[in-house]
């Protein structure tokens, strides 16, 4: 039983993550109609906000302490970061210690900016081109990105630290009647589920409550008909590609800590949210969620030792199993529309 | 010739003169100058044009003919390659039965592939040959380690005894070959600073990949490949008149396997080893990336992009920054640092920055590829010739 629940929670951070993306792709392809392969590098840019947000916060300058000496007997010589000279040293040290999850409030209005010259720029001319080229192009655009990421920050993973009030593991398994450190989970990756949690729940509740959403989810159904009505839905549309780019870039930038931020990451990251996508069924927001959860907790199921001892790589191959079987059994995924993109 | 209109005859004659004078035409700088780091001569790498320039083929057979785009080919190119080193580890380091093998196993296995994934069309088929691709890499990668070698992927070692062959001494390893000549053996041919390798591995490779061309002409000018055509252009109205598209773009998924197959055997027949690196998602998407910058559906073109790409991998990929200096050292200093600046983030280790540029600038602007940009070229030249002709022939006679 413990076994089970422990698997269920390392499933939870993975799947989430999962989730997010799939939630910006279906959010691109359910609006714009396009199949958006960069999706992935754009919550691997994410990441890399976190991690130039913090080298901009500790960008730094000499100081001559003369109360210490180094090693040759000489005074020493201190780097100090602008900002604590700005706001004192312990406000200082606390913020630079926090900086990833305040790297959120910077991620959002970059990512919003990159999202938005990448639809103007690029897409735009690629929604009467078939699905093929639009896939192409977004592959070309991923593989830049990630190669500009490259040339800046090297090709090695960057250690992104949590704040270390999260470092540690919450022992679960007491809450619910286990013996002490049966259940652990590391904390950071429970705040990464209830943000995730949070921020699912934000896009819907946009898309859902606001008139702004309202409109989205019209043009969603029936474009031409919104459009004949006044409205300028591309316009619309066009926010809500910035919309998922920032939803994907906060996922990197939270995911940071879980996982080094390196230049291929999106790439790894894509191909499996690209089969969330799919089981969900293409254009259905419900059901990329759930189909991020369920295949995250799946997979984690999967590399239980009992069952990897009986069915030998199962934990390698089962997303993909399992994508497999879904479309060949259900193919519009688990909830996918009727008539959107059947074939 | 051979059954080819004129045209085709000669397209098949000019690649096969430049197949046969790759080892000159690639190396047009003499040994020992600043220029001789751009020739591409070398028996290594002019394999591996022929190779993909095979695997490429293959692929534009699917992707340039149907439009079904596989992101999973590289399964194919992998499988083909352990089948071929299981074969010379087994029966016999003679390179031809173990390219049958391949070229056999990669088929039943795009078969079964196929069969699955054709049952979907658009975007959902892509996703489920990469499922496929990415399935078979991890299990290559960890399960089926006693049949893969795992991480470390499968080399010929002393140990092996093929069935068929005779008993090597000890500790001497067997080599691939063709009828008892190694493949690695060579004739140098100096000549004037000059220095020219006439590889047999290479021209097993170029032969085989004649064939191959030779054969993908025939299949785009036969009636099958109009079917093929017919898919692509309109599969609806292909039902209408009373045809199942099933069969044909499941024959042209194998025979597109097959061709990976191969690809794959004579990889394994050049350098004999085998990683399951070789099946991974990104070994496909650089096939796509070949076919499409050298121009889907043309007959040259995924040779051209297989070239141009392998080119870069191995030349354009070594400069690095001392080189740089040197070239823009008639400048002065400043001017010289800036423009090491300015190019050396697209070439050396950045050199995927450009492939990915490039590959960008060739979806938006070229949808033919490299060679529809040869023939806006080339038609643009000709009216400028035709204007020029005119004006001419206009001009008043004073």
């Amino acid at each position: 039983m413990d076994q089970i629940i422990v698997q269920v929670l390392n499933g939870l951070d993975k799947g989430s993550a999962y989730a997010l993306i799939a939630l910006g792709l279906t959010l691109i392809f359910g609006t714009l109609g396009v199949v958006n392969f960069a999706h992935g590098a754009l919550f691997m840019l994410g990441s890399f906000c976190a991690v130039t947000f913090s080298r901009l916060l500790s960008f730094s300058h000499e100081v001559i302490d003369e109360t210490r000496t180094d090693f040759l007997g000489n005074p020493l010589k201190v780097q100090v970061p602008y900002i604590q000279d700005w706001l004192g040293p312990d406000l200082a040290a606390s913020i630079i210690q926090w900086s990833v999850p305040l790297s959120i409030v910077f991620a959002i209005p970059v990512m919003i900016t990159i999202g938005l010259i990448i639809e103007r720029g690029l897409i735009k001319h690629f929604y009467k081109r078939p699905h093929a080229d639009q896939i192409l192009v977004t592959f070309g655009l991923a593989i830049v990105l990630q190669e500009i990421i490259k040339y800046f920050f090297g090709a090695n993973p960057i250690q992104t630290p949590a704040p270390p009030a999260f470092n540690g593991s919450l022992d679960f398994g007491i809450w619910l009647g286990f013996d002490p450190v049966t259940i652990m989970y590391p904390y950071w990756r429970m705040i990464y589920f209830f943000f995730s949690v949070v921020i699912i729940a934000g896009v819907f509740a946009f898309l859902q409550f606001t008139t702004f959403g309202m409109v989205v989810r019209a043009g969603m159904a029936d474009r031409e008909t919104v459009g004949l009505l006044g409205i300028d839905i591309d316009k619309r549309f066009t926010f809500m590609f910035g919309l998922a780019a920032a939803v994907a870039g906060i996922a990197g930038v939270m995911y940071a800590p879980i996982v080094a931020p390196n230049y291929h990451m999106g790439m790894d990251f894509l191909v499996l949210s690209f089969v969330v996508v799919v089981v969900g069924g293409m254009g259905s927001l419900p059901g990329a969620v759930a189909a991020g959860f369920l295949l995250g907790i799946l997979e984690s199921f999967a590399s239980m030792p009992m069952i990897v001892q009986s069915f030998p790589g199962i934990n390698q191959i089962i997303i993909y199993l399992v994508a497999i079987i879904i479309l060949l059994t259900r193919p519009r995924g688990l909830m996918g529309r009727k008539g959107v993109m059947e074939e | 010739m051979f059954g080819l209109e004129s045209k085709d005859g000669r397209l098949l004659l000019l690649v096969a003169v430049l197949a046969l004078l790759a080892p000159v035409i690639l190396n047009p700088f003499p040994e020992g100058s600043a220029m001789s780091q751009f020739n591409a001569g070398y028996p290594d790498l002019m394999q591996r044009f022929v190779i993909f320039g095979i695997l490429a083929i293959g692929f534009n057979i699917l992707f340039g003919l149907t439009g079904y785009l596989s992101f999973g080919h590289a399964a194919f190119l992998g499988v083909g390659s352990y089948a071929a080193i299981w074969s010379m580890k087994l029966v016999t380091m003679n390179i031809i039965p173990s390219i049958i093998f391949a070229v056999i196993v990669a088929g039943v296995f795009s078969l079964i592939v196929g069969y699955i994934s054709l049952r979907r069309s658009g975007i959902y088929f892509s996703i489920l040959t990469l499922a496929f691709a990415q399935m078979s890499y991890s299990l290559a990668y960890s399960v089926l380690t006693p049949i893969t070698g795992g991480e470390t992927g499968l080399q010929i070692k002393s140990s092996d005894t093929p069935l068929l062959d005779k008993a090597l001494e000890a500790g001497e390893i067997g080599r691939a070959n063709l009828f008892g000549y190694g493949m690695g053996s060579s004739y140098q041919l100096e000549f004037a600073g000059w220095q020219f390798t006439f590889n047999l591995g290479y021209y097993v490779a170029a032969f085989v990949m004649l064939i191959s061309f030779y054969f993908a002409i025939r299949i785009f000018r036969s009636p099958f490949g109009m079917m093929l055509r017919a898919v692509k252009s309109n599969q609806q109205r292909m039902n209408y008149a009373g045809l199942s598209p099933k069969p044909y773009t499941l024959a042209a998924f194998v025979i597109s396997g097959m061709y990976a197959g191969l690809a794959g055997g004579l990889l394994v027949a050049m350098d004999t080893q085998v990683g399951p690196e070789r099946m991974f998602w990104t070994a496909s998407g650089e096939i796509v990336i070949m076919v499409i910058l050298g121009g889907a559906g043309t007959l040259l073109g995924p040779v051209l992009g297989a070239g141009f790409i392998k080119y870069f991998e191995n030349i354009i990929s070594k400069i690095n920054e001392s080189i740089l200096q040197g070239w823009f050292a008639f400048l002065p200093d400043g001017l010289q640092d800036f423009m090491v600046a300015v190019v050396y983030p697209f070439i050396g280790k950045g050199w995927h920055l450009t492939l990915g540029i490039m590959f960008m600038l060739v979806v938006i602007f070229l949808p033919g590829g490299l060679i529809q940009g040869g023939q806006k070229i080339g038609s643009w030249l000709r009216r400028k010739k035709n204007v020029v002709a005119k004006d001419s022939t206009t001009k008043p006679a004073e």
